[in-house]
């Protein structure tokens, strides 16, 4: 959805310096936020400074998170994906019928990560192959890959995955860093790299800024945009085997309303929905935030649904305070 | 011919007939008329609802946060009726229809005067519009018998042969209608969606007019709301949970571009009916209803196919090679 800005760009005489610029970074506000959250959390809680707990507290954000950084280029592209708690859905619904096949741990894996590809070379065609807006695209395969596990499984549950199975949801690679853990670390290094540090990632940021321009500099922005929903529904994939090896069984409902949760952690991080800018350190603090919050919650016994209105207040107030806070420099400079 | 061929809102008529044709090769009993009229009344709600989206959505805006507004209105109606069972049912609808402007108000005004990209302020809302209900009822439930009668009784009655919610949402076209084509506002709607620019140029409020497109969908939302809890005879936080996409999907398939400035109100009661045709025809031709999600899916994805091949035909975009990658 294109936005109108009606209002004249202010353009300063001279840029600020590197430093400057590194401590006024949203980055770095999320940063004292997250460590002032760590601060509060251990205050409030002689519980939560055990490894062994904050080990646990990681599960709470680590599969959003996979998800978060493919869908941060994503909407840096200037498009947005719904449907991937509903790809996580589905791509579940079909290792669990494997496992009904007698497939084991490995050939699950290949389900999983298949499935997650197909679903997104699906939006990707959709959105690229025939240019429609991603969103309605995204929210009508919403509908039609939950759909599917709906229609396959009806009110069943497929449990009985094979004990090696459970190791990408329950092991630990060492001590208390689990693979969960591990996987976020490394896809968050190579996500990094990938959006700030090649030919490709420019070209997410050229496209989300202005398209037409982008088109007209040589970037193919079709196959890139493509390359970004098959990325979301293959991180989909992933994030389905981790969760569904952590909770052992499936349901048509898993993950339900996750779409929103990955939306919020990716906004948080201070990528523009409208496109064009954002980093990975963003999302990955803000995962941390979002994380030690809700686990913060959990041991001080506040439900589910209490933390879901503190997520949408943050997701709304993440974006107005930025807002509220530049107006009110601007009146104080007139 | 041809240009009666191009009309949305024919071919919608026309998918929809050979929808029910199908259907009554099937069974025929469905396309008995007290059947068709009872498929019509099982619709109401979803018409009424997708009517406020449908100016949102001319504006450029999304409202996703309608189902929540509606499970909030619908409670606190809920909750009016059983601590004061004595107080009219008017009062009870319009403080269900002002909770939901209100809701709608809080939406717009974030979008108007904050402007923050409407999916993310509905988005936001959607979840905390919800969490009030939980706060307000901790998660517990009004069942039918703590409701009065004459709040249960309301929808149902029977007016010249239709249930009253019918007839709700027949005036509720009509009204709406009317706004849309006959008034300053109505036409707002299109112009700001059309192109924002030149509405400003021409002395539009875009923020402003957006402003009430929200406050119209909360609105209907909250009326929606009453309608809903009185005619299951049960409210809980998970009411209408998901159905916000429902309504979205009526309005795709209504024609309703999802980069505004273009649909109609035919176009959205027409998508609401067809959702509906199919909703009430899955049980009787031996379809799981598990089946309805995955075609609401595939009839979305459909229908926002068939109108963007439509729309630019008409060739409204300029550098068309360029924005059509």
């Amino acid at each position: 959805m294109a936005e109108t800005h009606l209002s004249p760009r202010n353009i300063p005489d001279r840029l600020e310096g590197r430093s400057a610029r590194l401590l006024k970074s949203w980055e770095s506000l999320l940063l004292v936020v997250a460590c002032l959250i760590f601060l509060g959390n251990s205050f409030a809680s002689p519980y939560f400074l055990d490894p062994w707990n904050l080990s646990d507290a990681t599960f709470n954000f680590t599969e959003k998170a996979m998800i978060a950084f493919a869908m941060a280029l994503v909407i840096i592209s200037g498009e947005i994906d719904l449907s991937v708690a509903s790809i996580i859905a589905l791509a579940s619904t079909a290792m669990g019928y494997a496992v009904q096949l007698g497939f084991d741990t490995p050939a699950l894996v290949v389900v999983g990560l298949s499935v997650g590809l197909l679903c997104g070379i699906v939006n990707g065609l959709l959105i690229t192959g025939l240019g429609l807006p991603s969103i309605v695209v995204t929210i009508g395969t919403m509908s039609l890959f939950r759909g599917l596990s709906f229609i396959i499984l009806g009110d069943q549950a497929f449990t009985g995955y094979p004990d090696s199975f459970s190791w990408f949801g329950q092991g630990y690679v060492w001590w208390v860093f689990s693979f969960e853990f591990t996987l976020f670390v490394a896809l968050a290094i190579v996500y990094g790299v990938v959006l700030h540090k090649t030919n490709f990632g420019r070209a997410v940021y050229a496209i989300g800024n202005n398209q037409t321009a982008a088109l007209f500099s040589g970037i193919r922005v079709g196959r890139v945009k493509f390359t970004l929903f098959l990325l979301t529904g293959l991180m989909a994939g992933l994030a389905s085997i981790c969760l569904t090896s952590r909770l052992g069984s499936t349901r048509p409902s898993i993950a339900l309303g996750w779409e929103l949760e990955v939306v919020t952690m990716v906004v948080l991080g201070g990528v523009s929905i409208l496109g064009g800018s954002g980093t990975i350190p963003g999302v990955v603090l803000a995962a941390l935030i979002m994380g030690m919050v809700t686990f913060g919650f959990g041991l001080l016994n506040v439900p589910g649904i209490v933390m879901s209105i503190f997520i949408g207040l943050l997701l709304i107030s993440v974006i107005a305070l930025p807002i509220l806070w530049r107006r009110a420099r601007r009146r104080l400079a007139h | 011919m041809a240009k009666l061929l191009k009309n949305r809102e024919l071919l919608l008529v026309g998918a929809i007939l050979v929808l029910i044709a199908l259907i009554a090769w099937r069974f025929p009993p469905f396309v008995a008329p007290a059947n068709l009229a009872r498929v019509y009344n099982d619709t109401s709600i979803l018409i009424i609802l997708a009517l406020g989206q449908m100016a949102v959505i001319l504006t450029r805006c999304i409202d996703l946060s309608m189902a929540a507004n509606l499970a909030l209105s619908g409670m606190v109606a809920a909750m009016l009726n059983a601590a004061f069972p004595g107080l009219p049912i008017p009062v009870i609808i319009l403080s269900a229809m002002a909770l939901g402007a209100i809701l709608g108000m809080i939406n717009g005004a974030l979008v108007w005067k904050l402007d923050i990209p409407p999916i993310v302020v509905t988005l936001g809302t959607l979840t905390i519009y919800r969490g009030l209900i939980f706060l307000l009822t901790n998660g517990k439930w009004i069942n039918a018998h703590q409701m009065s009668d004459a709040f249960k009784s309301f929808p149902r009655a029977d007016l010249a042969g239709l249930p009253v919610l019918s007839w709700l949402s027949v005036v509720m076209v009509a009204v709406m209608f009317l706004v849309m084509s006959r008034t300053a506002l109505g036409r707002a709607f299109f112009a700001v969606g059309g192109n924002p620019h030149a509405a400003v140029y021409t002395g539009i409020d875009v923020g402003r007019t957006r402003f009430f497109a929200y406050c119209l969908s909360g609105t209907l939302a909250g009326l929606s709301g009453y309608l809903w809890v009185s005619r299951y005879a049960v409210a809980y936080v998970d009411i209408a949970a998901g159905f916000e996409l429902d309504i979205i999907a009526a309005c795709v398939i209504g024609g309703i571009s999802i980069a505004g400035g273009i649909g109609s109100v035919p176009g959205a009661v027409l998508g609401a009916l067809f959702l509906g045709v199919i909703k009430n025809a899955l049980p009787v031709i031996n379809i799981s209803p598990f089946a309805q999600m995955a075609i609401s899916g595939m009839v979305i994805i459909t229908a926002v196919a068939v109108n963007a091949r439509a729309e630019r035909r008409k060739g409204r975009v300029i550098l068309k090679k360029a924005e059509a990658v």
